[in-house]
Parts: C-alpha cells; sequence; structure tokens
C-alpha cells in the first residue's frame, strides 16, 4: 500500500506487537463469516415472552378507534398495550426533536407507523394475537413532495409545532433550513463564460443491514430494566427510553448485544421502548426481533432529494459561483433531519473553491417514511449532484473532467462557504491524480478462449448479452464528508482504562459504551492500548451504560473520538504507571527523574532505550484506573440567515474512478473495477481501513444502480419492503476495487487521523453514474438508474 | 398448521385426496416464502422430501423424465446437453444454495409468470405428469398448463410426478434480464430453441404476461420465413430484418404491467432484444459456429 506525506502523531513509539498501524484481525471476523457470532437476534432468556408491534397499514389517517379486546382474550397473550397505557406524560421520543410517538395517538403519519404492542408466550401467538387487534382508520389526504407539502392550504404533518426550528422556517412542513450565502452571486454570475444549469433526484436508499431490529429487556428486581440491544449509542437510547418509562436513568441498565450492521439505521429508536414497556408490564423477559419486512418500516432510510444547482465558470475553467437548493424529504418525523439538512447545505459546494454562493436546504415533513441517519449524512446526495455539475461545465469547456476538477480544488488553506477555513491536508488534487494513473483494468475481459463469460458482462448469469451492444464507459468523482458531529455539538466521548497484573502479566482492559456495529473499534481500542502502555494483553470489555457516553457510531467519529478518549486514559494510566515507579524505583536509577519514560513490551524504558523495570514489578498488586471523557475541538453553529460558523471538525476527502460496461441495448450494467484514493491521515489498521473503503465504495454502487425504496405518490405506501424487490448489490455486482491510500497527518487529531467510514459511499455513486452517462451519452440527473432510464422506457 | 409426511409416493397421493388444500412443499423455496411473509397460511402442508423417486430423472429416446423435485444444481451438470435451455434457466435461479433445494416441480406448481423454468419448457416443449390417487396418471402438455395468475391445470387432488421435457433436437437459448447481475427474480425472461427435426422454432416469454407464453405469431412467421429462404438447407446467416421482425412479433407477445420490477414498455422492448439476440445466438450455434454462442460461467 503505498503511502506518504507527514509523519503521523504517535505520543510514544511502542514496539509493542499488535498495536497501531499493524493489520491486526478482528475478534468478531471468524465468528461472524462462520455462523457463530451471537447477534441481537440470538439472545434467550428463560421464561421470555416475545413482543409484536402491530404497525399502521395506512400513511395518513385519523384512529377512530382500537379494539385490543380479541387479541386479549387470545391463550398465550399476557399484555396487550396502546398509546393509553403509557405510564407518564412523556409519550414522544427523537433524537432532536420529540416529535415520534411511542405509539400512534389518535393518529398515524406514516405507513408502518406502531399503534399497539402484544407479548405473548411464542412469536407466532403475538403475531396472531397482533392482527386480532381492530383499528379503525379514517384516511386523510397525504404529504408526499414539496409541492404538496408547501402549498398554502397544505396538510399539516405536525400541528402545533414548539421545537426549536419551528420559529425560523418559512412553513411549518418544513423541519429545518439552512441557507448559506457568501460573496456575491449575482456579481460573480457577470463573471462567468459558461453557466450549467441542473436538476438531480436521488432515490430512496436503505441501511439494508443484515441483522434485523432485534433486543432483550429483562425487568430487575429493583423495578428497573435491563435492556440487551443492538444500537449505535448506547447513552442516546438511554436518554429517549427513560423518561417514557417514567424510571431514572440509573434504573434502565443497557448492554450493547451483537449489532448485524447499522449505516446510521440504528440511531433511532426501533424496539427498545417497546421491549422495556412489554417488560415493564408483565414482569417478564420480552424479546422483540423484526422480521425484514418490518424492518423496512422499523428504521429511518436515506433522505430522498430533489438538488437545483447552477454553477459558473470562466473559459479557463475556474468556477465562479453556485446557486442551489436542495430539497430533502425526511418524511413524517425530524429523526436526523436538522443535522442532515446542515451537511447538505455546508458540504453542498464539495472540495471546491467557490467564493460566491448562494445556498439553500431544507428537509421537508410529508406522510413518507421517516428519513434520517445514513452512511455520508446529507453530503451523499450534493455530492451526486455537484459531481454531475463538474462534469457538464467539463464537457461545456471542452476540458478534460479531472482537470478541471483539480483546477478548482480544495487545498489547505481554502476558505469554505461556511466561512471555515480548511486547516488540515486537503489533497484533493493528488487524490484524484492518484486514481487517474492506476492502470485501467484490460478491455473486453469477457471473451474466454470458450466464448463469452456471462460473469465479466451486463446481465451477469441471466446470458442476455455475449458482448452485443456493451460499451464501456469511463467516470470520476471526488466527495468531501465532514468527520464528527458538528454545528456546536458536544461530541465527547469516555473511556475507563485499567491496568493491573494478572497472572503474572501487565493487562490493559478497555471499557467503553462504544456501540461495535461492524467497523472494527474493539479491534482498533485494543490496538492503542498495546501501544501506549506497552502491553500485549489487552482486554476489551463489554460495551455498556456502567461507563459514560462513547457517542454514536457514526459520522466517521469512533477512532477519533473514542479511540481519542481510549488513547488518551491511557496516557493518564501511563502517568500514574509511571508515578507508582518513580516511588518504589526512582531512587534507584536517576533515569527515572530525567529521562522521558515509555512503555514498552511489559517494560518501563528511557527513549534511549534503557530498560528500568518490568510493569509486573512496577504494578504487583495494584491496580491502576482511569475513566476521562475526552473532547475534539469545539465547533460553532451556522448562522441560521447566512450559514457562517466554524460547523465542522475534520474532512474527509475519497475519489472514485468508475470503469463500467453497459448493454446499451438492455439498459443493464455491469461495474467492472471502482478505483478509490483516499486519504486516511494515518491508517491505524490498514487491513480495517481497506475493508472500509470497500465497503463504503460497495454501498454508493448499491445506490448508483439499484438499491431504492419504492413509495407510491398517491397512497405513500411503501412497495418493496423485503430484500426480493430492494435488491442490494451481490458479489457479482461488486467490482474490484483497488485502494490507494494516503496518509496526510491532521495535526488535531489523534494519531492525524482522519475519520474514514462515509467519504467512500459519497464518490462511488457520482463515479459510476459519470461512467454510464460516459457510455450511454445520456444526461442521467437521478439515483439509482434503472434499465428504463437507459432504454427510454421509463 | 399441520405437516404431512408421506414416506411414499402412494402415501403422498392418499394425503392430498384426503387433505385437497394441503400445499405440497419440497425444496421450500416457494412456500416457505409466502409462509415466512404470512402472505399464505395453508391449512396442512404435504412435505413430499422423503419421496426419493422425485430425485431422480430418466434420459429416455425421445425425452428426459424429470423428476418433479430434482435441483436445479442437478439439471445444470447432468442435463446440459439433453435440455441445454433448461440447464440455462436453471443457472439464472436465485443463488447456488437455492439451486441446491429448488426444482422444477415447484415452478410448475407456484406456476408464477416470473418462474425462471418455464420459458425453457414452453420453447423445448414439454408435458407435466401429474397423478391423483382416484384417476391415475395423466399428461398436461406445458402449452396448456399455464391457466391464469399464479393458476395452473392441476386438480385439488393431482400432484406433480414429473416433467417430460423433449431431447434438444438442436440449440437452445436462454435469458433473462433482472435489475443485478445474479441472484434476482425476472423482470423478463425470453427462452428459445431451435427444432431442426421438424424445422421449427419454440419460444417462451417469461414474466411479461399473466402466464408465462409463447409467442407463437413470430414463431410461425419465423418458420415460414426459414423455410421460405432455405435457412434450414443452406445454413445462411439470418438476415437483419427477418430477426428484426421476429424480434418485434415477441414484442407483441406480452401483456405485461407496471410494477416495482420495471415497467410494461420496458419488459416489451427487452423481449424483443432477448428475441433478437437468442436467435443470433442459437442460429450462428445451428450453422457450426459454436465458440461465439454458448455462454460460459
Amino acid at each position: 500500500m503505498p503511502a506518504n506525506g507527514a509523519p503521523t502523531k504517535i505520543t510514544q513509539g511502542s514496539q509493542t506487537k499488535g498495536g497501531i498501524g499493524e493489520s491486526t484481525l478482528r475478534p468478531d471476523g471468524t465468528l461472524k463469516v462462520t455462523g457463530e457470532f451471537a447477534y441481537s437476534s440470538d439472545m434467550w432468556h428463560e421464561d421470555m415472552l416475545w413482543g409484536q408491534i402491530l404497525r399502521s397499514t395506512v400513511a395518513h389517517a385519523e384512529i377512530v378507534s382500537i379494539d385490543t379486546s380479541e387479541a386479549l382474550a387470545t391463550a398465550g397473550v399476557y399484555a396487550v398495550l396502546t398509546y393509553d397505557d403509557l405510564p407518564t406524560e412523556v409519550k414522544n421520543y427523537g433524537l432532536e426533536i420529540q416529535d415520534t410517538p411511542v405509539l400512534a395517538h389518535g393518529k398515524v403519519r406514516h405507513h408502518g407507523e406502531p399503534v399497539a404492542l402484544v407479548a405473548a408466550d411464542h412469536p407466532e401467538t403475538a403475531r396472531r394475537a397482533a392482527a386480532k387487534i381492530k383499528v379503525e382508520y379514517r384516511e386523510l389526504p397525504v404529504v408526499t413532495d414539496e409541492k404538496s407539502a408547501l402549498a398554502p392550504d397544505a396538510v399539516l404533518v405536525h400541528e402545533n409545532r414548539d421545537d426549536h426550528h419551528c420559529g425560523h422556517v418559512p412553513h411549518p412542513n418544513i423541519v429545518h433550513r439552512q441557507p448559506i450565502i457568501r460573496g456575491d452571486v449575482e456579481e460573480a454570475r457577470r463573471r462567468a463564460d459558461v453557466i450549467v444549469e441542473g436538476e438531480y433526484t436521488f432515490g430512496m436508499q436503505d441501511q439494508a443491514f443484515l441483522g434485523p431490529e432485534s433486543g432483550l429487556a429483562v425487568p430487575e428486581e429493583d423495578g428497573g430494566v435491563h435492556l440487551y440491544v443492538a444500537t449505535q449509542w448506547l447513552h442516546s437510547d438511554l436518554r429517549q427510553i427513560a423518561p417514557v418509562l417514567g424510571l431514572p436513568e440509573e434504573k434502565v441498565r443497557m448492554t450493547l448485544a451483537g449489532v448485524g450492521g447499522a449505516f446510521g439505521g440504528r440511531e433511532d429508536l426501533s424496539m427498545q421502548i417497546h421491549a422495556c414497556l412489554l417488560a415493564l408490564r408483565t414482569g417478564k423477559p420480552v424479546k422483540i426481533v423484526y422480521n425484514r419486512f418490518e424492518s423496512f418500516f422499523g428504521h429511518v432510510h436515506r433522505h430522498p432529494a430533489k438538488l437545483y444547482y447552477e454553477h459558473g465558470a470562466t473559459k479557463d475553467g475556474k468556477l465562479t459561483h453556485l446557486k442551489c437548493r436542495i430539497v430533502l424529504d425526511g418524511g413524517a418525523y425530524a429523526s436526523a433531519s436538522p443535522a442532515v439538512v446542515g451537511n447538505a447545505s455546508s458540504l453542498s459546494v464539495g472540495p471546491y473553491m467557490v467564493d460566491d454562493v448562494d445556498i439553500e436546504a431544507i428537509a421537508l415533513y410529508t406522510n413518507n417514511p421517516p428519513c434520517g441517519a445514513m452512511r455520508g449524512f446529507g453530503a451523499v446526495q450534493a455530492c451526486f449532484a455537484y459531481e454531475a455539475q463538474m462534469d457538464k461545465l467539463a464537457k461545456k469547456l471542452g476540458m478534460d473532467p479531472v482537470e478541471f476538477r483539480q483546477l478548482n480544488a480544495m487545498e489547505q488553506g481554502t476558505v469554505m462557504p461556511t466561512g471555515q477555513p480548511v486547516d488540515s491536508p486537503a489533497p484533493v488534487a493528488e487524490l484524484l491524480r492518484r486514481v487517474k494513473a492506476m492502470p485501467l483494468p484490460p478491455e473486453r475481459q469477457w471473451e474466454s478462449s470458450e466464448g463469452a463469460d456471462v460473469r465479466q458482462l451486463p446481465g451477469g448469469l441471466s446470458n442476455t448479452t455475449h458482448g452485443e451492444g456493451v460499451v464501456r464507459g469511463v467516470g470520476y468523482a471526488v466527495g468531501i464528508k465532514n468527520v464528527g458531529f458538528s454545528e456546536g455539538f458536544d461530541d465527547y466521548s469516555t473511556a475507563k482504562v485499567r491496568m493491573e497484573v494478572v497472572g503474572g502479566e501487565p493487562v490493559a482492559t478497555v471499557h467503553t459504551a462504544m456501540a461495535e456495529v461492524g467497523q472494527g473499534g474493539v479491534t482498533v481500542h485494543a490496538q492503542i492500548a498495546r501501544t501506549e502502555l506497552g502491553v500485549t494483553q489487552v482486554t476489551i470489555h463489554p460495551a455498556d451504560t456502567q461507563v459514560g457516553s462513547a457517542g454514536s457510531t457514526s459520522a466517521s467519529r469512533q477512532t477519533y473520538v473514542t479511540g481519542g478518549a481510549v488513547k488518551n486514559a491511557c496516557e493518564l494510566v501511563r502517568e500514574k504507571v509511571l508515578e507508582i515507579g518513580r516511588r518504589k524505583f526512582g531512587t534507584y536509577h536517576p533515569a527515572w527523574a530525567t529521562a522521558e519514560l515509555l512503555l514498552e513490551g511489559g517494560k518501563v524504558v528511557t527513549d534511549a532505550g534503557e530498560v528500568l523495570g518490568d510493569l509486573v514489578d512496577v504494578l504487583e498488586d495494584e491496580v491502576v484506573e482511569v475513566e476521562e471523557e475526552w473532547r475534539h475541538r469545539p465547533t460553532e453553529a451556522f448562522d441560521l440567515r447566512t450559514g457562517q460558523g466554524n460547523g465542522h471538525v475534520q474532512y474527509s476527502f475519497a475519489t472514485h474512478r468508475a470503469v463500467v460496461e453497459v448493454d446499451t441495448e438492455l439498459g443493464l450494467v455491469k461495474v467492472i473495477e471502482l478505483a478509490c484514493a483516499q486519504d486516511v491521515g494515518k491508517a491505524l489498521n490498514p487491513l480495517s481501513v481497506i475493508g472500509q473503503i470497500q465497503g463504503g465504495t460497495t454501498q454508493g454502487l448499491g445506490v448508483a444502480v439499484m438499491e431504492e425504496i419504492i413509495v407510491d405518490p398517491k397512497t405513500a405506501k411503501v412497495r418493496n419492503p423485503s430484500f426480493t424487490d430492494y435488491l442490494i448489490p451481490t458479489i457479482l455486482d461488486t467490482p474490484t476495487i483497488p485502494v490507494d491510500v494516503l496518509e496526510l497527518a491532521d495535526e488535531h487529531a489523534p494519531y492525524g487521523l482522519r475519520g474514514i467510514g462515509e467519504a467512500p459511499t459519497l464518490s462511488s455513486t457520482p463515479a459510476v453514474l459519470a461512467a454510464i452517462r460516459n457510455a450511454t451519452g445520456l444526461e442521467l440527473n437521478r439515483t439509482p438508474v434503472r434499465p428504463e432510464h437507459l432504454t427510454g422506457t421509463a | 398448521m399441520d405437516f404431512l409426511r408421506p414416506a411414499s409416493w402412494e402415501e403422498a397421493l392418499a394425503a392430498k385426496a384426503e387433505h385437497p388444500t394441503a400445499v405440497p412443499i419440497a425444496g421450500g423455496t416457494d412456500v416457505m416464502v409466502e409462509i415466512n411473509f404470512d402472505h399464505r397460511r395453508p391449512e396442512y402442508l404435504l412435505d413430499l422430501n422423503r419421496i426419493g423417486d422425485l430425485y431422480e430423472w430418466e434420459v429416455g429416446e425421445e425425452s428426459v423424465r424429470l423428476g418433479a423435485s430434482v435441483p436445479y444444481t442437478k439439471i445444470m451438470e447432468s442435463l446440459r446437453a439433453e435440455l441445454p435451455g433448461l440447464a440455462l434457466a436453471s443457472h439464472t435461479v436465485a443463488s447456488p444454495q437455492i439451486r441446491n433445494r429448488g426444482g422444477v416441480g415447484g415452478n410448475l406448481g407456484t406456476a408464477s409468470p416470473a418462474g425462471d423454468a418455464h420459458p425453457a419448457l414452453l420453447a423445448a416443449g414439454a408435458e407435466v405428469e401429474v397423478e391423483s390417487a382416484a384417476r391415475g396418471t395423466r399428461l398436461i402438455p406445458i402449452d396448456e398448463f399455464y391457466t391464469g395468475v399464479k393458476r395452473n391445470a392441476l386438480r385439488p387432488d393431482e400432484l406433480i410426478r414429473a416433467v417430460h421435457v423433449k431431447k434438444a433436437d438442436g440449440p437452445q437459448q436462454y435469458s433473462k434480464v433482472g435489475t443485478r447481475n445474479a441472484m434476482v427474480i425476472a423482470v423478463c425472461a425470453f427462452g428459445l430453441a431451435l427444432h431442426p427435426e421438424t424445422r421449427t422454432v419454440r419460444t417462451g416469454i417469461g414474466s411479461a404476461a399473466p402466464t408465462p407464453v409463447r409467442a407463437k405469431a413470430a414463431e410461425e412467421f419465423l418458420n415460414a420465413a426459414l423455410e421460405e429462404g432455405g435457412f434450414w438447407d443452406n445454413g445462411k446467416i439470418i438476415t437483419p430484418s427477418v430477426a428484426k421482425q421476429f424480434a418485434g412479433l415477441c414484442s407483441a407477445a406480452c401483456n405485461p404491467i407496471d410494477d416495482v420490477r420495471g415497467t410494461a414498455s420496458y419488459r416489451r422492448h427487452a423481449v424483443g432484444v432477448m428475441a433478437r439476440r437468442t436467435l443470433t445466438w442459437t442460429w450462428e450455434s445451428y450453422r457450426g459456429n459454436h465458440r461465439t454462442t454458448e455462454g460460459a460461467a
């Protein structure tokens, strides 16, 4: 893996095996591949009941009546709960705005909204009983798009809003609006030799994690409850769950259960409160597991978007201005919509230098499925549009699309449209150069001695072409993603690190509440502890709420922030260990007092390499433990009128080159290769870095050519809630993904690292689209591209 | 739901006679999906997995008698020469795991227009062997088998025992459009078989009408055109205008709907493209140009 750039910041030069920079293997890897990993849906408790949720069959309706008598009378049923059974005055929850009812009250606002709960001694009994609950709906008109949402006489999705955004939005069906005004667009527009406009549509993508929502709530003797659940942020769940149950947070204990993927889809609550309510009501453990159908209704999706862009450029290829308007469909409840709006607007320019901008992003309330967090979080939709614009501009100017991008690429020191200077490496032009320099895959790879190898062709095993109608295309894209929570959010993590001698060996224990959702955080935490404490043995304590918050496993932030917290706690532990050493042995060797001391290979050594003593002898039976919060640099809110503010912590950049073969007659696409170059600051675990980049790339490919939740515009009902009709890439759809990793240290970040998980999801989609445009000559302003769009049969 | 587990074919027929609403299950790749989604709640499931006969096949003079439960994997591995169209169709079925379980009997029982085997059976020519305890065995010609959306010519007390598929006497091809490159339900599918012995061409269209259908007008047109031009004897390349007209008639044989998988307009278009391409591949193969025509995988 090529790597150059400035050295990254390592606080002690550990030689300890299994430290940072090594591709240590994940402890869960083999278990997951062999099917032995215990996921949240595998949990079992003696005497447990099964919970089932009854969901609305219509998108928007008044609830006239609910009759639970028949369900309650079913043998094996222990409880049936509706809104009227909620125990306290707090009946709503939400990440930022508490607008989501735990159970519908008088009204449902989207297809699949929870209406009632059943607990029974068998999952089938619970399901049958739920089907016996009679709900009478009086249907209301549905709000499904900008037009129906913002009409003067529009039906309001939420009457009587009192959230902190309602005062500044121009219409009550707008969750949040964030403009960014900088420079003088009208003046800059006059300098433009070419102007390019575009209207783009981004379809509704699903996180499509494979482990459905599930958890187990166990009532406790003190009247509290212990919830074992697959989530992305235990403490955020806790904050929302406890008030609804009427319990203090200490009485709601949470332990992370095995998570089968997340991608943002577990930021919002799903079955958490429902399982706890049923457990507390029945006094028995209650397990809830969604099936795949329910899972499509049980979590938020990526915001579908309409994006209106206008760029100008001078004839020598310099961007003059950007005017854009991004309309995100937030669906029936707010979820993460306000923050997605902040990202979409502040990153709408892309990784380019444009001084004069007039930007507006809004999220709508509609009766469509609620949308919220998903990998890339608002930056994905914008990247799809601005990269299409870059290609259009380059074409209009007769320039090479990569050179045009390089000419306008931001760099360290560039000022964002928010007025925030980029104060760490921003190697956009270099990444483009690298991805372009990679060798192209050979042409006509399907030609083999025995005939056409259909696996190499569009249509694959479906045997639709042996080369007829197939045209190759190549496309490029680059994106910019913020790392960490932005806009003034107190984005801290907590780590508890303990060091002691166990069985004659120094052992470190790392305890955080970080949700391991597959990103490899547990591997990285152990590596950090080895590096900082010079030990081989590291125990990772299960994640729970017995330690402070680790923040969300989102926003590419965990290695940065919880990794930073672990590093910080290790450094504090190290100081304490050295203090013990000085106390015990300081008089035996002057270096204890004078030299820079390191922990390496289970020993205390000087920076010159002299061994002063074994950690075992230093510690003896003492236990050193530190629990400490750690914060990255603070950020600021964006001004509500101008969008100005130092809103982001760090930026992450990835570039892609897509090579596709398109069957132009049938409109089928085979992505042959998706090469990626990304700056990662410092690869703490190079293998995991490659895995994240390849996974993000594939998720971006999915929404380029197949992934879309289809909502009926007349009824706002979901039409394809299954893996039969919501397609995600198989291995035959996943191309070769060569990765070039650049490591330019961000001096503000631990070890100089950069959050990496999301950036590749941004640029892979527009790169694939650019390649398909290159192959077909079609304009293609929407994603995903369906065969109909390539054959004029939509 | 009761689970009936007959140990023999006779017991199975008796069980079906006694419980005509019983749903037979073999590989379970269709039935279990329906049950898991709660789309279907049969009173009885009739498990055919203990009946070894159904996993057997015999290659006869004229045709292959294919047991109803012979999995797609076996068809791909063992019957490629005799049933090339069906072998290609089998290749497009779902994933390896499902191909190891599922068989043609299930496809016929479900009779979904999207069943992958149907166009290949229609093109090759086949008869479905069904049996009841009361009336014994009868053979239903494949052309009369599909009677409506997910309906077939079976009577309530009958079970599918085998399908007799004519052995290939010429090249056969099969294409299926889906929106990903593997493991996908057909947006539409097309099967084509040349029958040099009778100097005829047969077709099969999937997922583009309420039932699997043959493009009869297209077949008649092509049969006449081939005869008229002496193509069967002189082995000339089929002219683009003939291929185009054949493709257009195949499109016209469709009666598709718009759904989440594709538009009606796309389905008509794609069937035409597949008809033209599979005609070219099979005809080139007939002319002796094997290398360029067999898809390898």
